[in-house]
């Protein structure tokens, strides 16, 4: 491959879609070719760039209030199967048919399989971003712990664990409902002079414990980890230093 | 629709009320707009409540969303009889690589009118990758063409983008 080929894969890579092999390609070639990794390093700053300046719109609450206060619609007989099989054919068959980028697209990481966690990085960092539009960072502005864990009850079927690190110089600032797939998540804030840490927790599919795992994404930095059948998911623009101490600080005070 | 139904319904549907105002609101630019076409929406999906199967709540609201969304538009274009093929058709035939240079205007003001004037496929894909983190496959699903159209169309919306928000090329600056 040469650079128009890198090129013309740059922003599959950087949206994490490319496979393994691509990717590692990928990786191996912008180490050693400056015009790529210029063209990269760009392409990257205009996403973090937009990411954290473009404006979200959440819903506003009167709209909220009009959906669930409304009368429930009466279903009709008119059955319209959305999304019929034939549509992943079609995907499929698009796939086939793409013209400038057929070379690209079989390069495409399957959806399921290694690239889970990348797909779940994507998300707690748009969950992150989300989250940093104001009006929609807590749900339930709190330091105090025995307001945020008992908030989520009712909401989610599990109860996260909430520590406290405020001595440690990480003050809880509150907690709210998330949703980075289909599940409902509990979301806990802390923070760090000015910076904010989303925690992302849900129960895990197993018991597996797992150290934490650091990655990187539009800017943000990301810690994984599994621990007595939970999931964490940590986010923030803090340092990867204090970062760091602030996961093992939790680690520390959450127990079975 | 019985209790249990609409409690499974709104189970699919109210987690993602925002996601779906969001994108609603960037496709219409309006607010008003933007609330009338989520109502629209969870109505039209209440009715074909029935026919959904699965867990992809979210991906299936959107494409509800996007839908009615569109329709607005289409009858905003009507009215003002503005070039809607040009917006509306996707050429796709855009071979060449972008080239990405650095970007200089990053304040929120820039970046929402620069998103404001992709047109509404460009727009909609740039907020479903950037804003709702959607993988390619399932901005496929919600706007319903194929994944190659989806790359083509971020592709294009990103090098417009950049063409807004980048320094200009040399010698073409105004100060
Ligand atoms: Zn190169």
């Amino acid at each position: 491959m040469n650079c128009r080929d890198f090129q013309q894969l740059l922003q599959p890579y950087s949206d994490g879609e490319l496979d393994l092999v691509r990717q590692l390609e990928m990786e191996e070639h912008l180490a050693g070719c400056l015009d790529c990794e210029e063209q990269e390093r760009n392409l990257r700053s205009m996403r973090t760039g937009l990411a954290a300046a473009m404006p979200y719109y959440p819903a506003p609450d009167s709209l909220r209030a009009k959906l669930q206060l409304a009368p429930p619609p009466s279903p009709t007989v008119t059955r319209r199967r959305w999304r019929p099989s034939g549509q992943q054919l079609s995907i499929a068959a698009g796939i086939m048919l793409v013209v400038g980028a057929a070379a690209t697209i079989g390069m495409l990481v399957p959806r399921s399989g290694t690239g889970a966690d990348d797909r779940f990085a994507e998300r707690v960092v748009a969950g992150h971003v989300r989250s940093l539009q104001a009006e929609h960072l807590m749900d339930v502005p709190s330091s105090d712990r025995h307001t945020v864990k008992p908030w989520f009850r009712g909401k989610i079927d599990f109860s996260p664990q909430v520590p406290d690190l405020a001595q440690q110089g990480y003050p809880l600032t509150g907690g709210r409902l998330d949703y980075l797939t289909d599940r409902p998540v509990a979301a806990l804030v802390y923070h760090r002079r000015l910076h904010a840490i989303n925690v992302f927790t849900w129960p895990a599919a197993d018991k597996t414990a797992t150290p934490a795992r650091a990655s990187d994404r539009q800017g943000f930095h990301l810690r994984h980890w599994q621990r007595f059948g939970m999931t964490y998911w940590t986010v923030s623009d803090l340092n990867d230093q204090e970062l760091d101490e602030f996961v093992r600080l939790f680690q520390e005070q959450t127990a079975e | 629709m019985d209790p249990h139904e609409r409690m499974r319904f709104e189970r699919a549907t109210l987690p993602h009320l925002n996601a779906a105002h969001n994108l609603a609101r960037w496709l219409t630019r309006d607010d008003h707009a933007a609330e009338d076409v989520v109502q629209e929406a969870y109505y039209r999906a209440a009715r074909y409540f029935n026919s959904f199967r699965g867990d992809e709540g979210r991906v299936w609201l959107l494409s509800v969303v996007r839908r009615v969304a569109f329709d607005w538009l289409a009858k905003q274009r009507a009215q003002s009889a503005a070039v809607f093929n040009e917006e509306f058709h996707d050429r796709g035939d855009e071979s060449s690589n972008p080239e990405f240079r650095a970007i200089q205007k990053c304040d929120q003001e820039s970046v929402r009118q620069a998103v404001e004037e992709l047109s509404p496929p460009l727009r909609e894909v740039i907020v479903l990758r950037e804003l709702e983190g959607l993988s390619y496959q399932e901005i496929a699903k919600v706007i319903e063409v194929p994944i190659g159209t989806v790359m083509s169309r971020l592709s294009r919306g990103r090098q417009q983008l950049q063409q807004r928000l980048a320094s200009p090329p040399e010698g073409a600056g105004t100060t």
